[in-house]
């Protein structure tokens, strides 16, 4: 098991330098001169051109450059906003906590909502709950988060005015404005994630009740409320719950037109307004954030693979 | 998903794979309705000229914003333009970007995938972890960056979709070039002394194409979704061009009072991702050798 844990945080080391390679190479895609763009109304002025050269290091050769960008992203430090004026670590530090709330809530809704769904199709196969919740999940994975954002808008607040359509509230101010401000971006990133964990509870829970341990517990006469509740589901459980893990990392990315649709000023937002601002650090620094969370949770996912799974745990 | 599901000749009551995946896939009624909307839409998209009632840019301020009528089936937008005829043009960016960007991400992914495969070693180390580092960016976080780097426009887009996209069809030619590798009749040509490159393109991608053609349609749900996404953003086709996504954006100021803007091109979205995401399940099950019975 150390073996297999050294090798896989082994693996981890590679891929992170190659993003950092790929996350510093998207700057080198960039139209135009920076030090352009951001002496504005002094473009004019060599003198000040020059000194944002040295400043960003721009007048270093490109291994230099990286290196340097490389040593101060290791030190935490993310560059510094154009347009905004603060460091980017600490932007995206102040936004995160906002999409981690929006991301949990959809995770548990579409937990909720996925699981239970996949393992009634499972267990009904070929019926029609299983049609049922087949057809669910293929429209929550068909219909894009945007426009389902906006079609909820129309019918909850506009036509209904229920709940408000956009803004929001952080829970330590008002725990229940702020449930009622992220209720409805929750539940549109969490259809997408009910989907795609009704298919993979489905497909687990059929695999398993194929097993022959489920044979053989029926054939003990075991009720069939047992032999699917304990027998069955606890084994299928083992690959969801990784998946959840990677899917919970997914709605980071899915949160992005979500929050701009309910505008809630979460991290999502804040790549959106930067990209429009040209504010490429913190465009840099989103990726990197989102990258190093998804890499920090598909090994979580793995750990949790070993922690559940008893045939792997004594191996 | 392995070698042997199109492997030569099993000889099921003398049916060639081919054939019976495509008795299997026309059985398969929902997935056949998924394959008819599709043609719609192509049809549609293709002939964009033809059927759209009016130019697609006309703009008029007698029609601004007014709601669906016998005149415009799909009322007008505040421009006063015909929302009908964009949705009609809209397809043609929406179902080249799809389209186009798979095939871009497959034509760059599938011979690496294969070569990494085939050649093993330091190359395949190097270009698997490659693909595992841009699998961990979400694929919509990296697609807007490209985009946003490379510039707002149509172009832009696709070619961030087709990099984004791409590491997947790394993995899955990979994978199967690593089978293909352990397979008897794979084994058999490399001893009659075949090159590797002959054998990856005669022996190995004719038995590719089956898990290929299933991902690059689930692909295309995605990437038109994707496209959807960035033309939403601002960040591909560019207004007034009309593309679904961007016509979704301007909705959204006009939700109260006209909230058709929002429904139809939307709808078409759903419609299409819908369409393709059933014929990629449907030409899973024809293609999945263990499937009979259906």
């Amino acid at each position: 098991m150390w073996v297999w844990l050294a090798r896989r945080l082994g693996q981890v080391v590679p891929t992170l330098l190659i993003l950092s390679f790929l996350i510093f190479g998207l700057q080198q895609l960039m139209p135009g001169d920076p030090a352009l763009i951001l002496a504005g109304e002094e473009r004019g002025d060599p003198q000040v051109l020059a000194q944002i050269r040295a400043e960003l290091r721009l007048d270093r050769p490109l291994h230099e450059q990286y290196l340097h960008w490389l040593g101060d992203v290791l030190r935490g430090d993310f560059g510094f906003s154009w347009r905004i004026r603060m460091p980017v670590a600490e932007l995206i530090l102040q936004k995160l906590p906002v999409t981690a709330q929006l991301a949990t809530m959809a995770f548990l809704i579409g937990a909720l909502i996925g699981v239970p769904a996949g393992i009634l199709s499972a267990v009904r196969r070929d019926r029609p709950a299983d049609w049922l919740a087949n057809a669910v999940a293929l429209f929550g994975i068909s219909t894009p988060n945007f426009w389902l954002g906006i079609m909820l808008i129309l019918l909850v607040s506009v036509e209904l005015g229920w709940l408000p359509p956009s803004g929001y509230v952080p829970p330590t101010e008002d725990f229940r404005q702020s449930v009622a401000t992220t209720i409805m971006p929750a539940f549109v990133l969490g259809t997408n994630v009910a989907g795609v964990l009704m298919r993979h509870t489905r497909a687990a829970m059929l695999t398993a009740l194929a097993q022959d341990y489920v044979r053989t517990a029926r054939a003990k006469g075991l009720p069939e409320r047992v032999v699917v509740w304990k027998h069955a589901l606890r084994n299928a459980l083992i690959p969801v719950v990784t998946l959840g893990t990677i899917e919970f990392g997914r709605l980071l990315a899915g949160a992005v037109l979500t929050e701009q649709i309910f505008t809630i000023p979460g991290f999502g937002k804040l790549v959106v307004d930067a990209v429009f601002n040209r504010d490429y650090p913190v465009v840099q620094g989103v990726v990197l954030t989102t990258a190093l969370i998804f890499v920090l949770l598909s090994l979580v996912a793995d750990l949790l693979y070993m922690a559940i799974n008893p045939r792997l745990r004594h191996a | 998903m392995s070698a042997t599901a199109a492997a030569p000749a099993p000889a099921e009551r003398g049916e060639s794979p081919g054939r019976r995946a495509l008795r299997r896939f026309l059985r398969h009624r929902i997935a056949l309705f998924g394959f008819l909307v599709i043609v719609v839409f192509v049809t549609v998209a293709l002939a964009a000229p033809w059927v759209a009632p009016y130019d697609p840019l006309a703009t008029s301020w007698t029609a601004i914003r007014k709601a669906p009528s016998a005149a415009h089936w799909f009322g007008t937008d505040e421009n006063g333009r015909d929302v009908l005829s964009r949705v009609v043009w809209g397809a043609r960016a929406s179902l080249m970007a799809g389209v186009v960007s798979v095939l871009f991400a497959a034509a760059i992914g599938v011979p690496i995938g294969l070569v990494a495969g085939f050649a093993g070693g330091v190359l395949d180390a190097v270009l698997s972890r490659i693909a595992d580092a841009m699998l961990s960016v979400p694929f919509l976080i990296l697609a807007i960056a490209l985009a946003a780097f490379l510039g707002p426009a149509l172009e832009n887009a696709m070619l961030a979709i087709a990099i984004t996209f791409s590491p997947v069809f790394v993995r899955l030619a990979r994978g199967m070039a690593l089978d293909a590798k352990a397979t008897d009749w794979v084994e058999a040509a490399r001893a009659l002394g075949n090159p590797p490159w002959r054998i990856a393109a005669l022996h190995v991608l004719p038995n590719i194409v089956p898990p290929l053609l299933v991902q690059s349609t689930l692909a295309i749900a995605e990437a038109i979704i994707a496209e959807a996404a960035l033309s939403f953003l601002g960040l591909g086709q560019q207004p007034p061009a009309p593309s679904w996504g961007s016509m979704l954006n301007s909705a959204q100021r006009f939700l109260e009072s006209a909230p058709w803007l929002a429904i139809f091109p939307g709808a078409a979205i759903f419609l299409v991702v819908l369409s393709f995401n059933l014929v990629g399940d449907g030409l899973r099950d024809a293609f999945d050798p263990r499937a009979e019975r259906r």
